[in-house]
């Protein structure tokens, strides 16, 4: 299993399932945070710019597109004065924050470990400076606890993983030893460029067949064993773990992150009077996202897919988030010819 | 939102902000969570914050086994 979204992207993108024989299969996991992102999560960012007055919600693009049963984000009529502004950095959020100190700047971001020391910076200095009028609509995740999950589940045979190079360079490798030692699973952290996807898949295999399962290092250039310590002991400061409700996952131990008692204030949750997340809402009938991100099926066994879901009109975020599978197989999948 | 591709710095003030050249443009970046780097530099950059910088020792490896790589596919 590829656990990162921009794995599958490369992996489609370059055809490298065409080049693996027919008893390596590579499965797409849960690595979209905006797919996992629940849909409870996604309908209060829409309740809060419909209702709330004179706020701004920022956000990153894909965000503001995924469908939920209240519409999305996009179709959403904000409240006098309200607007979403689509940003790429929470930096931004903070920007528009002290430019109107009158107004209301709500960050919704959802992210991994990557995301999340960018997310805790911000707050930190949203502290430092006072600044009332700014706050975050929290949707972050941390990815070893799902990969627990997804192995205890036992729904799908998992034999080995490629573990996201990027959300490593936070955490390093020793998040995922469990997997080899509980589970005796190999495993392999992999850059996104086809050569480094296919060093894992066969440090994967060599691993399995000499039955020595660890966690490789392919992504040396660019991380280190220990992640970031920097960004670690910031994420660490701001927020702590909680039992969060994952889409298609339900709620898994210590998988998400809220704010530390101290920095309450920027939780914009309890702020505004949203629904305490922990619930995760209903999808839209007949989309299977939630199976999609375990892999119990692939994109093509949702009814839906490239039928009434597509890129125009997606029915779930898996066909929104450019990480999405759904998204992926649509786009690289049914191009791909065998080679002659 | 994640920049698989390295950036390199062009500009790095006190304050960790400063800008990276990704592909070709000029793009803002803050480098707070990576104390230890200089203009010049490359690094991963995801969300605005540089997250990861690039060991050119370990890159240079890794080039020369794609090209490995590369030439045993075509044998
Ligand atoms: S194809 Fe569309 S409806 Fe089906 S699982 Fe994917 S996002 Fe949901």
């Amino acid at each position: 299993m590829e656990v990162c979204g921009t794995h599958t992207v490369s992996i489609f993108r370059h055809g490298l399932r065409s080049l693996l024989p027919g008893n390596v299969r590579l499965i797409s996991g849960p690595g979209c945070p905006v797919c996992i992102t629940p849909a409870a999560t996604h309908e209060a960012a829409i309740t809060l710019v419909s209702e709330k007055e004179g706020l701004t919600l920022a956000t990153f693009g894909d965000m503001t597109r995924v469908p939920t049963l209240k519409g999305s984000l996009q179709t959403a009529v904000p409240a006098p004065g309200s607007r979403i502004k689509i940003v790429y950095s929470p930096e931004e959020a903070l920007e528009e924050a002290r430019r109107e100190p009158s107004r209301q700047v709500v960050f919704f971001g959802a992210g991994f470990e990557t995301t999340i020391p960018a997310i805790a910076f911000t707050a930190k200095r949203a502290a430092a400076e006072g600044l009332g009028n700014f706050s975050v609509l929290p949707a972050l995740w941390l990815v070893p606890p799902a990969l627990r999950a997804i192995l205890e589940a036992g729904e799908i045979a998992v034999s080995g993983f490629i573990y996201p190079g990027h959300v490593s360079a936070i955490i390093g490798a020793e998040p995922y030893e469990f997997v080899a030692r509980d589970h005796g699973l190999p495993g392999a952290i992999a850059g996104f460029e086809p050569g480094d996807i296919l060093l894992a898949v066969h440090s994967v295999l060599e691993q399995a067949v000499a039955g020595t399962p660890r966690v490789a290092l392919e992504y040396s250039r660019a991380m280190r064993a220990g992640g970031n310590p920097v960004a670690r002991a910031l994420m660490e400061e701001v927020f702590e773990p909680f039992d969060a409700a994952w889409r298609g996952l339900g709620i898994i131990p210590a998988s998400g992150l809220r704010f530390r008692e101290r920095f309450a204030g920027f939780d914009a949750t309890p702020k505004f009077g949203l629904a305490r997340p922990g619930a995760a809402g209903r999808d839209l009938p007949g989309c299977r996202c939630g199976d999609v991100l375990r892999g119990v099926i692939r994109p093509e066994g949702c009814r839906l897919f490239g039928k009434k879901c597509l890129p125009d009109s997606p029915l779930g975020p898996c066909m929104v988030s450019y990480e999405g599978a759904c998204l992926i197989h649509f786009k690289y999948g049914r191009t791909r010819r065998p080679s002659p | 939102m994640c920049l698989a591709v390295p950036a390199k710095i062009t500009r790095l003030e006190d304050s960790g902000q400063g800008t990276a050249n990704y592909m070709g443009s000029e793009v803002k970046a803050n480098f707070s969570l990576v104390p230890k780097a200089r203009l010049g530099d490359w690094v991963i950059i995801h969300a605005g914050f540089a997250i990861s910088l690039l060991d050119k020792k370990e890159a240079r490896e890794t080039l020369q086994l794609f090209k490995e790589m590369g030439a045993a596919s075509r044998r």
